[in-house]
């Protein structure tokens, strides 16, 4: 066995560490597949336990947002909750409707969640944890995300129904609505990057003066495109504010409501996979991935900056749910349009205008006010203004 | 021939001909989705990778939904379903005609007496910095002409499928 | 056979069941559908070309791919919204009904 000394790097480097102790032991014939095994299935792993585990703050942090306690009868305060969920989602019987399309019924599930999962190969853990080091990383991460709205498309179609075509075609026109802003909100990021592979972005970012991180997030491009980012993640993900193609007191779930049992739980699964892959990339472009907050703070293994950062933003995405009311269609789409996507052109404006202007506290105050002013500017030109009238009622004689 | 190119080809002319052949148009694009991501696989098994993600994004993420985006809303029941036309065989034999020329073309290319695309280099290793590079300095001028085309495309677009009875409708439903 | 070859062969044949289907298909979407095939196919071409060419570092077929995927999405938009603008004038995308000038 290696002798390791307990340091700091080497409690940040242990998972590292430990697959090169487990690769010298493998005959070298298998080497490259077994280095292969242990770098996904680790994330095939720990993702679905941060689903499980999300599944229950989620609940039982509503509850509790909504002055209720969330599910409390499994385990101690309700904690073995998504061992119950898991369990009845695989005993129950899987209903196909006989008008259904077979195939493709049986499909979307399975598309769903393997587009899901390809977007983790591209995300930084930690230092030196990337299971592939792209050098096109953000692009091949957005044409992942990019094949989802096929198997939503496929799920709500072969069902037959149309409550599910209906939810289908809207989530669609959602997520294509919100994938432009997306994409363009993170283009400032790759660009004061210099590159699109994640690792770089991330390494941008590494670097302390005094004791404050270099984050984009500590740019006046960076707060609006991360504020931009977050709103299109919440819409790609069909999470509440924007969660009209599956709200449960509209359309009754929407494109997956034909489906039961284990793929429903698959679609579930799927769906927060989304958001926490999201998630992750927005760590990436704007909170500096895995490093820390304060350069006192960098013995702390890098590992768990990026997860509590990404337990921040799910915390973040549960308390959005408890707090706003949920758009209408046209309300959503014409915010994607209107607003969210010119915001994003001008943050790619004022991230060049940073570039080239130099540094000090007259770069702060051109590029906040060159994006305040059309910001305030839009949001007062896009209120509509509704007249209203004095109500009659006409009664039945 | 190495097994991962036959794999590939295999699955794109697998969904291509499904794509081509199947008689309900939606199981015809999807299957034409499986098409592309051969296509998108064999760039990336040539070393194109910005060209086989953007392949993806573009032709399965936008392309093919907008496909059948148009065939739901095209979608008649009343009417009765003729997939083919009445003259199938003669499309297929000018495809096949045509396949049969360009493969006759190639074979006659690669004979042994030509020397120049005799040995397969190793592949190039393009980065992303040197397609941008590229964009921004040699095709500036095909790239602010995508602009304009692309702009122009999508007003087109738009206006063209606007339904005429919207205008009035959306004043109505405001009141 | 040459790797070259072989990518060359595939995209004649990626080439012709585009052109099969363009010209057998009724259902205009399906045309149109043919038609980005053979794109498809001569994009392959290019790349093919780039990778086992003399000069893979000038870039040219990455290049010229890139554009006409650009190219293919813009006219792939126009002519599905030109299919539905005629299908809601004659109530049919059968191309074989299509066949008057007159409304």
């Amino acid at each position: 066995m290696i002798a390791t000394t307990l340091s700091a790097e080497s409690i940040d480097q242990i998972f590292v560490l430990a697959k090169h102790a487990l690769l010298a032991r493998t005959p070298s014939a298998l080497q490259s597949f077994v280095s292969a095994l242990i770098s996904i299935v680790p994330l095939l792993v720990v993702f679905p336990s941060l689903f499980a585990i999300t599944t229950i703050l989620e609940r039982k942090g509503l509850g509790r947002m909504q002055n209720r306690l969330g599910p409390n009868r499994v385990g101690p305060f309700g904690l073995l909750q998504p061992a119950a969920d898991g369990i009845k989602a695989l005993i129950k019987e899987d209903v196909v409707p006989t008008a259904a399309d077979q195939t493709v019924h049986f499909f979307a599930p399975v598309v769903f969640v393997a587009a899901a999962f390809l977007a983790y190969a591209v995300l930084p853990i930690g230092r030196n944890m990337v299971l592939v080091n792209l050098n096109a990383g953000v692009l091949f991460f957005f044409a992942a995300g990019s094949v989802v709205e096929l198997s939503v498309f496929m799920a709500g179609w072969s069902s037959r129904s149309k409550y599910s075509l209906l939810g289908a075609m809207r989530a669609i026109a959602q997520m294509i609505s919100y994938e432009v802003p997306l994409v363009l909100a993170s283009v400032p990021a790759i660009m004061q990057a210099g590159s699109l592979s994640t690792v770089g972005i991330v390494e941008a970012q590494a670097g302390y003066t005094g004791i404050w991180p270099h984050w984009y997030l500590f740019t006046p491009w960076g707060i609006v495109g991360f504020v931009l980012f977050l709103i299109a993640a919440t819409a790609e993900s069909n999470r509440s504010p924007f969660d009209l193609p599956e709200g449960e007191s509209e359309i009754i779930a929407g494109y997956f409501i034909e489906y039961s049992g284990f793929k429903f739980a698959l679609f579930f699964l799927a769906e927060y996979l989304g958001m926490f892959a999201t998630s992750a990339l927005g760590i990436t472009l704007f909170l500096g991935g895995w490093s820390a907050p304060f350069s006192f703070l960098s013995f702390i293994p890098s590992w768990f900056w990026f997860f509590a950062k990404l337990l921040a933003l799910i915390f973040f995405f549960i308390w959005i749910r408890g707090t706003l009311p949920r758009l209408r269609m046209d309300q959503l789409m014409g915010f994607a349009w209107k607003f969210i996507l010119p915001m994003a052109l001008l943050n790619m404006f004022v991230a060049g205008l940073w570039r080239f202007l130099p540094a000090g506290i007259i770069r702060w105050i051109v590029c906040a006010a060159v994006l305040a002013a059309p910001c305030i500017v839009l949001s007062f030109a896009l209120k509509q203004k509704k007249k209203l009238l004095v109500r009659t009622y006409h009664f039945a004689e | 021939m190495t097994a991962t190119f036959l794999i590939l080809a295999a699955i794109t002319v697998a969904g291509t001909a499904a794509a081509m052949g199947l008689r309900n148009a939606v199981h015809c694009v999807l299957a034409l989705t499986v098409g592309f991501a051969g296509v998108a696989g064999l760039y990336l098994y040539l070393g194109a990778q910005f060209v086989g993600f953007t392949q993806i994004m573009v032709y399965v993420g936008a392309v093919a939904i907008l496909a059948v985006f148009a065939i739901m809303m095209t979608h008649n029941p009343g009417q009765p379903e003729e997939p083919f036309s009445r003259y199938w065989v003669w499309g297929a034999v000018i495809a096949a005609a045509v396949f049969l020329t360009l493969a006759r073309a190639v074979h006659l290319a690669f004979e042994p007496t030509s020397s120049v695309l005799a040995v397969p280099p190793q592949a190039p290793d393009i980065t992303v910095q040197q397609i941008g590079d590229a964009l921004m300095r040699r095709y500036v001028l095909p790239l602010e002409i995508i602009g304009l085309l692309l702009t122009a495309a999508l007003i087109g677009a738009v206006i063209i499928a606007m339904d005429p009875r919207d205008d009035a409708s959306m004043e109505d439903a405001a009141e | 056979m040459t790797p070259l070859e072989g990518y060359l062969l595939l995209s004649a044949l990626l080439f012709a069941i585009g052109l099969a289907g363009a010209l057998t298909r009724r259902n205009a979407i399906l045309v149109l559908i043919g038609i980005e095939l053979m794109l498809n196919a001569a994009n392959l071409n290019f790349i093919a070309f780039w990778r086992y060419g003399p000069h893979p570092e000038a870039m040219t077929g990455v290049m010229f791919a890139i554009f006409s995927i650009a190219v293919a999405a813009a006219e792939a938009a126009v002519g599905l919204a030109l299919i539905l603008a005629a299908y809601r004038h004659l109530r049919t995308t059968n191309l074989d009904r299509m066949n008057r000038l007159k409304g």
